[in-house]
């Protein structure tokens, strides 16, 4: 029956393993998901759970057994944070263009060095070019509907690619939440059966996996591997409607938030968006007319989807959880400005760097980023793209 | 002594400790701070140059150690204590450089490393603290976990086989191999101070309590009741044959240097073979330096 219960992010992640029940489940501990990995031990040693639990001794080794496990034909998934995530870096460059349907959940977490086990989204973004579908979530109610959609989109025959789930250390997956939580028959109805393509353990159609492919092939394999995200976006859609159908949840590219008539928008992604909706409710009764633009899947990236939602914009303003060195602007930031460039009347647009390693952004941050896109507005020029909230220089 | 006079004592190893990081982490009855008390009474008494040591942790309640010795000191990654210390030593071959980590970070995740470096016989010295669990992480199933014992992710009991870490050193090519517990303090001391004084891959096993995550899992009551195990189930015997060093749950813990032999080290054999293969052009690396 569905049920309202309180759980944590990490517990909201392990609720949908429990009614998934995939074939396979391969973790190593690591803080701030160690939960989860923990739950699913619990659930398959009380013989709630009837897929196998494997620990390993590294997360190297957590996603080797994932694609081996995925290959022989298994529905799988794995579970990890920051440093466990970028050890499994070669792996999931494999995964993906073996286009193995994996479902991870990433517990965001700042990279060492130094050594900081609380949230922000270096992880994740350090992985987006290893062709896995990446999907963040704002609360826990969110990582639970995302973890379960996420094996229907990775497991669609256009799309066969591996999906990760993001949510934020600590602020989601420690945080207690009322939850809804759907009835394990219709959770498992909506997944569905799994029917993998050319498991290695149909016996009677013998195939070699990752053979050798030199200059000859390679680029035209590498160039059909991308098919499969993107093809995504019609699935990763219709799932959002689907799941809004049945469960009353309903799921897009992106969440706006009192966009309708908007003139300045905050772009931000996670549990910040909560915050955030806070100080744009504030703004909004102060007459100012500020939205917010929430981006829900990051790989494939929605360019034209966002573009056309901020085209007609005075000031926007990314926020990213994440630096990149050396670049432009953060991630997020760099992929909507690059998306904004063939309109000929575009937004004036800035990058705030905010929270890494977990700290805090409030509702007095927004606020100040608003006042920030309305001088923007007003005078028509950008002082500074890029700079950073809360942060002692 | 009066009450406030022994407050205002201060600690006898404060001299290597960074004081502004006290209180540490670790939990009442851990003997974690315990192996670091016999690491400092072997610095103490072997009269090392402070200068000329460097401590390697990984990361874990054991890593810890890193970041509390006011030595020069690094706390690496998770698993990677020794390739990192490996690099410490070959710039620097006159420095003492000394891994000091837990069970999971050694022999789990950075297994690998481990029986590399005794294979090539880096002349480092690691310190094992294996509390039979990844403590830091609240309890999970490690390498080093004895059947049957319960973890957080074996919450029935573990079912794997577990390493018997002085025989993987030893079989590996380890040049010295003790093995005590938490209750052994001088023991330890004694080693270290050994190790201190030789070449080679020394690797020093300290079986030590985690009172918060293993022994209340198991039921196994405080550091006290764990420390009454070491005292009633441990053995010294010197030499043992390492085959036979196996921990059961809550079973015998045979402890003692097991090996300690001499054998030319990764830079001995690294200038005997260029010396040999280049002659005279060849200038020999870290000699002088003894
Ligand atoms: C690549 C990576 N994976 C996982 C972790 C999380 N982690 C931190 S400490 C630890 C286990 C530590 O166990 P051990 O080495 O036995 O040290 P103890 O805490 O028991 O002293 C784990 C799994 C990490 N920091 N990095
Ligand atoms: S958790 Fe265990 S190993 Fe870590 S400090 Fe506490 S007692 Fe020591
Ligand atoms: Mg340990």
């Amino acid at each position: 029956m569905s049920a309202l219960k309180t759980l944590n992010g990490n517990q909201s992640i392990a609720e949908a393993v429990r009614q998934i029940d995939p074939d396979v489940l391969a973790a190593y501990p690591i803080t701030p998901s160690t939960a989860i990995v923990e739950t699913i031990a619990k659930f398959k040693a009380d013989g709630m759970i009837t897929g196998e639990f494997v620990c390993p001794e590294s997360e190297h080794s957590a996603m080797s057994v994932c694609i081996g496990a995925a290959s022989a034909g298994g529905r799988v998934m794995t579970a990890t944070a920051s440093q466990g995530l970028a050890l499994m870096w070669e792996m999931l460059y494999i995964a993906a263009g073996l286009r193995l349907p994996i479902v991870a959940a990433i517990v965001n977490r700042s990279m060492s060095a130094p050594i900081n086990i609380h949230g922000d989204h270096s992880d994740t973004m350090g992985a987006r070019d290893s062709g896995w579908i990446q999907i963040y979530s704002e609360n826990c109610q969110e990582a639970y509907d995302n973890f379960i959609q996420a094996f229907r989109i990775a497991e669609h025959l256009d799309v066969r690619t591996p999906v990760l789930v993001g949510l934020d250390g600590f602020i989601i997956s420690h945080s207690m939440e009322v939850i809804q939580v759907e009835d394990d028959d219709e959770v498992k109805k909506f997944v569905g059966e799994y029917m993998p393509l050319y498991p290695l353990l149909d016996t009677s159609n013998k195939m070699t996996v990752g053979p050798i492919d030199f200059t000859d092939y390679y680029f035209e394999h590498k160039r059909s591997q991308l098919e499969g995200i993107e093809n995504s976006p019609p699935v990763i859609e219709a799932v959002g409607k689907e799941f809004g159908q049945k469960f009353g949840r309903e799921y897009g590219f992106f969440e706006e938030y009192r966009m309708d008539d908007a003139e300045l928008c905050i772009v931000v992604m996670s549990s910040a968006a909560g915050t955030c909706k806070d100080a744009i409710d504030e703004l909004r009764s102060e007459g100012k007319k500020v939205g917010l633009l929430k981006p829900r899947v990051f790989r494939p990236f929605p360019h034209k989807k966002i573009a056309e939602a901020l085209k007609e914009m005075k000031a926007v303003a990314v926020l990213d959880r994440c630096s990149s060195p050396g670049a432009f602007g953060a991630p997020l930031f760099t992929e909507i400005r690059s998306g904004l460039y063939d309109y000929a009347e575009r937004p004036r647009i800035v990058n705030y760097v905010y929270g890494l390693g977990g700290r805090d952004i409030k509702v007095e941050h927004f606020k100040e980023v608003a006042s920030k896109l309305e001088k923007i507005a007003e005078t028509g020029t950008v002082e500074e793209i890029y700079s950073y909230i809360n942060l002692r220089e | 002594m009066k009450k406030e006079d022994r407050l205002e004592e201060k600690n006898p190893i404060e001299n290597l400790l960074r004081m502004d990081r006290i209180p540490h982490i670790w939990c009442p009855g851990c003997g974690i701070g315990t192996v670091v008390t016999s690491f400092a009474e072997a610095l103490h008494k072997s009269e090392i140059d402070l200068d000329k040591i460097a401590i390697v942790s990984g990361i874990g309640c054991t890593g810890r150690v890193a970041g509390y010795v006011k030595l020069d000191s690094f706390h690496t990654t998770h698993g990677r204590a020794i390739p990192f210390a490996t690099g410490l030593k070959l710039a620097h071959p006159e420095l003492k450089v000394v891994v000091f980590s837990g069970d999971g970070d050694i022999a789990g995740i950075g297994g690998n490393h481990f029986i590399h470096a005794a294979r090539r016989n880096m002349d480092i010295m690691v310190i094992c603290v294996n509390n039979f669990n990844y403590a830091m992480t609240g309890g999970q199933v490690a390498a080093t976990t004895p059947k049957d014992a319960n973890a957080s992710t074996a919450p029935y009991g573990n079912f794997e086989y577990s390493f018997s870490l002085p025989y993987l050193a030893e079989a590996a090519g380890a040049t010295y191999v003790a093995r005590w517990t938490a209750l052994h303090l001088r023991r330890v001391t004694k080693s270290i101070q050994e190790a201190f004084n030789r070449r080679g891959f020394s690797f020093i096993e300290v079986i030590t309590p985690c009172v918060t995550l293993y022994a209340r899992r198991n039921r196994l009551g405080d550091g006290l009741n764990l420390l009454k195990y070491y005292y009633e189930k441990s053995e010294i015997q010197h030499g043992a044959d390492t085959r036979t060093l196996d921990i059961s749950y809550q079973g015998k813990l045979i402890v003692g240097k097991f090996v300690d032999k001499e054998k030319p080290t990764f830079l001995d054999c690294m200038n005997e073979h260029l010396a040999k293969v280049l002659g005279e052009k060849y200038q020999l690396y870290g000699e002088n330096n003894d």
